[in-house]
């Protein structure tokens, strides 16, 4: 018996869908696995699971809490990922857009004006600092050559340390320094009531609110699917990632696209931010084990690579794994640990990697023939 | 004279540099057969937290436990590396996304916190851990005393592997196909050099360095598990194989370069010197200044003389070449 792996001619379209459905489900089984080696009951793991995430009261509000800022980060991902610009930055960029969201929020929401009014500035605010940090590896990736992976990650770390010191070891304009409990615990100045983001509670589950950072997820998705199908820069853009070659050939102009596309990849994990702030946090979160730990802006890379970077997929894909994620937290303890969420993540994202090759590639079982005159079977098979 | 900051800043540089050093070794195995990982940060988390476990649960004399814990990191690191091997090499999947999901999938909030929350390690001082061995004499002479001769087994061991690094690849057979097939895999392949198995096995070899590396922190630098414990050490490494030039002596200088950055945070705040916002930017500066010698080194003239593989994170499909 022999096994080959070919390059698919023609793609079926029932493949798109069967591969990353058959992917999740493989996983699942997978992860299954792992809980039965650590001695839990996969069964009853993942109807626990299931009902923290979408069926119990009130987990649909807090799933939604969950993934409005992964379809952020999903989009910041997916925006960049296209065009083969690897920004795994957008954790950074997401702090940096609260930041600069939050400032905007407190001076113009302290200072009375319509609410409408604030939260636009507020939505200015965040993407232009998360513009500004993802311009740092996208001018050194356009001007040096420098890898944006690693500088893009690096950065991260940065944010997070100048999050932390905003709060914790400075006294700055985001940080509550009146009342007693700020000479407790350091905490961020609370955001005035004309800055705070409005959501809309449905009656389902007994009240479930739907942040209006939610809106603006499902928004820039509409933008960036029109951006990148209907634009020219989207379609040069998707040429500069397949082949650069052939985009300087025909006169892209490549060092302006990759600013371009780092800019709207970190603006959106700034919108991210900014929404963090004003759909749910209401002051700046310094705390390096509270928004720091979640690390949104890495399971965005997870969101974007399972909805194959379209932006209205990585919606959907955020909302589940919003869901798993959130179920994660509400179960965490003894009999499941936290890390579960990410491991089982994690293989979800292996399994849609190696899915595919079935998209692009047909393996093909063929069975020895009885009789082969020698003169063509030998001669192809020894050399391997 | 050598509690003075400058020596004390070498000494420790050479103890945080280890971890890096061990970690760039085995990117640098993996990188020059073709195979990108960045999975490091991942497989060094999974080393780290196995490590901890063994020197935790196994009694046995110190030596023999952490001999163990570290062969229990190595194989750990090996185990996590497989899945990117077999994905990038035998499915062909993007390499740079991979190693990412790698990663995410053993990273800080996955399969290590799993582990060390379901193994219940956290919080607890090491029971067994690696510390200055040779005679009090040799690590009280001045200057080279503590640099030289206060360090652990590790830092020895890690030099030793340098020296197997570097010959391996510039005077063996191997080690010279390994090359080639890094370089050009189909003149390689045409060479009857088995290229997925080369691939495979320095891909192997790099998780199981990455591994060492990260049980080298647990059990060395800082004993004790907490999750997401090597805080981007393993994206340092990654870059310590760029500015090495591929190179696997001038990856001992830049880790150690990076180990002394480290280790300035911890020592001014013993100390007690404040420079402006010090917390902010001591720990901000190991991450800038890879970020600043990166850029140096990937622009100008720098780049003609980089030892990049040529096939570098490039799937080898026989048929399509």
């Amino acid at each position: 018996m022999r096994i080959s792996v070919e390059q698919r001619l023609r793609r079926p379209r029932w493949l798109t869908v069967a591969v990353p459905v058959g992917s999740v489900v493989f996983a699942f089984l997978i992860a299954a696995l792992v809980l039965v080696a650590t001695a839990h009951d996969p069964v009853s793991t993942y109807r626990q699971l299931f009902d923290a995430a979408f069926r119990q009261k009130g987990s649909l509000d807090q799933t939604l809490i969950v993934a409005t800022p992964l379809a952020f980060m999903g989009l910041a991902a997916a925006a960049a990922f296209r065009m083969k610009l690897y920004n795994i930055g957008a954790e950074g960029q997401m702090y940096l857009g609260a930041i600069t969201g939050t400032a905007a929020g407190l001076y113009l929401g302290g200072r009375g004006g319509p609410s409408a009014f604030v939260i636009a500035a507020m939505v200015v605010a965040g993407c232009i600092g998360g513009m500004l940090w993802a311009a740092i590896p996208g001018i050194l990736r356009a001007f040096f050559k420098t890898s944006e992976i690693l500088t893009s990650l690096l950065l991260n770390y940065v944010a997070g340390y100048l999050l932390t010191y905003l709060i914790f070891e400075s006294q700055s304009y985001w940080r509550q320094t009146k009342g007693f409990n700020a000479t407790v615990f350091p905490t961020g100045k609370p955001l005035p009531h004309n800055a705070v983001w409005p959501g809309w509670t449905l009656h389902v589950q007994g009240g479930t609110t739907v942040p209006l950072g939610a809106f603006f997820a499902v928004l820039t998705a509409a933008v960036l699917w029109i951006l990148y199908k209907r634009t020219r820069f989207g379609f040069e853009a998707q040429v500069l990632g397949d082949s650069p070659r052939a985009a300087r050939y025909a006169g892209v102009r490549i060092r302006r696209k990759i600013l371009a596309v780092m800019a709207v990849s970190g603006a959106i994990a700034g919108l991210g931010g900014a929404s963090q702030v004003g759909d749910f946090s209401h002051a700046l979160d310094g705390d390096p084990n509270g928004l720091q730990k979640l690390g949104y802006g890495y399971t965005g890379i997870v969101v974007a690579a399972l909805a194959r970077y379209n932006p209205f997929s990585a919606v959907l894909i955020a909302f589940l794994l919003g869901g798993l994620e959130n179920a994660g937290n509400t179960l965490q303890g003894p009999s499941f640990p936290a890390g579960l969420v990410g491991v089982i993540q994690g293989i979800i994202l292996f399994c849609a990697l190696g899915g595919e090759l079935l998209v692009r590639h047909r393996v093909r079982v063929t069975w020895r023939a009885k009789h082969v005159p020698a003169t063509t079977a030998g001669a192809p098979e020894t050399a391997a | 004279m050598n509690n003075s900051l400058l020596v004390v800043l070498i000494a420790s540089g050479v103890a945080y540099g280890t971890p890096l050093l061990f970690a760039a070794l085995g990117e640098l195995l993996a990188e020059r057969s073709g195979v990108l990982n960045l999975g490091v940060e991942g497989m060094m988390l999974v080393g780290a937290v196995m490590g901890f476990w063994t020197v935790q649960r196994v009694h046995a004399t110190t030596g023999l436990t952490l001999a163990l814990a570290m062969l229990i990191a190595a194989l750990a690191g090996t185990v996590m590396a497989s899945i990117h091997a077999f994905l990038v090499i035998t499915l062909r999947a993007n390499q740079i996304v991979s190693g990412l999901a790698l990663t995410i999938f053993a990273g800080a909030v996955g399969l290590s916190s799993y582990l060390g929350n379901d193994l219940n390690l956290a919080d607890q001082p090491a029971a067994h851990d690696f510390h200055a061995f040779l005679p009090k004499g040799m690590q009280d002479l001045a200057v080279v005393g503590p640099i030289l001769f206060g360090q652990n087994v590790l830092v020895y061991v890690s030099w030793l592997c340098v020296i197997a690094v570097a010959v391996y690849l510039s005077r063996t057979r191997p080690g010279l196909n390994v090359r080639a097939v890094g370089e050009s895999p189909a003149a390689a392949d045409t060479m009857g050099i088995n290229v997925t198995a080369y691939r495979y096995a320095h891909t192997l070899v790099g998780g199981a360095f990455a591994g060492v590396a990260g049980a080298t922190i647990t059990l060395a630098i800082t004993p004790q598990w907490v999750d997401g414990i090597t805080g981007g050490a393993g994206w340092i490494a990654i870059a310590l194989v760029i500015f090495a030039f591929w190179r696997p002596e001038l990856c001992l200088v830049g880790a150690y370069f990076f180990g002394a950055l480290q280790a300035l945070a911890p020592q001014l705040q013993a100390r007690n010197i404040t420079l402006g916002p010090t917390v902010l930017w001591t720990n901000s500066l190991p991450y800038v200044m890879t970020i600043v010698v990166l850029v140096v080194v990937s622009s100008g003239t720098a780049r003609r003389r980089l030892g990049a593989p040529t096939a570098l994170g490039v799937a080898y499909v026989r048929e399509e070449h």
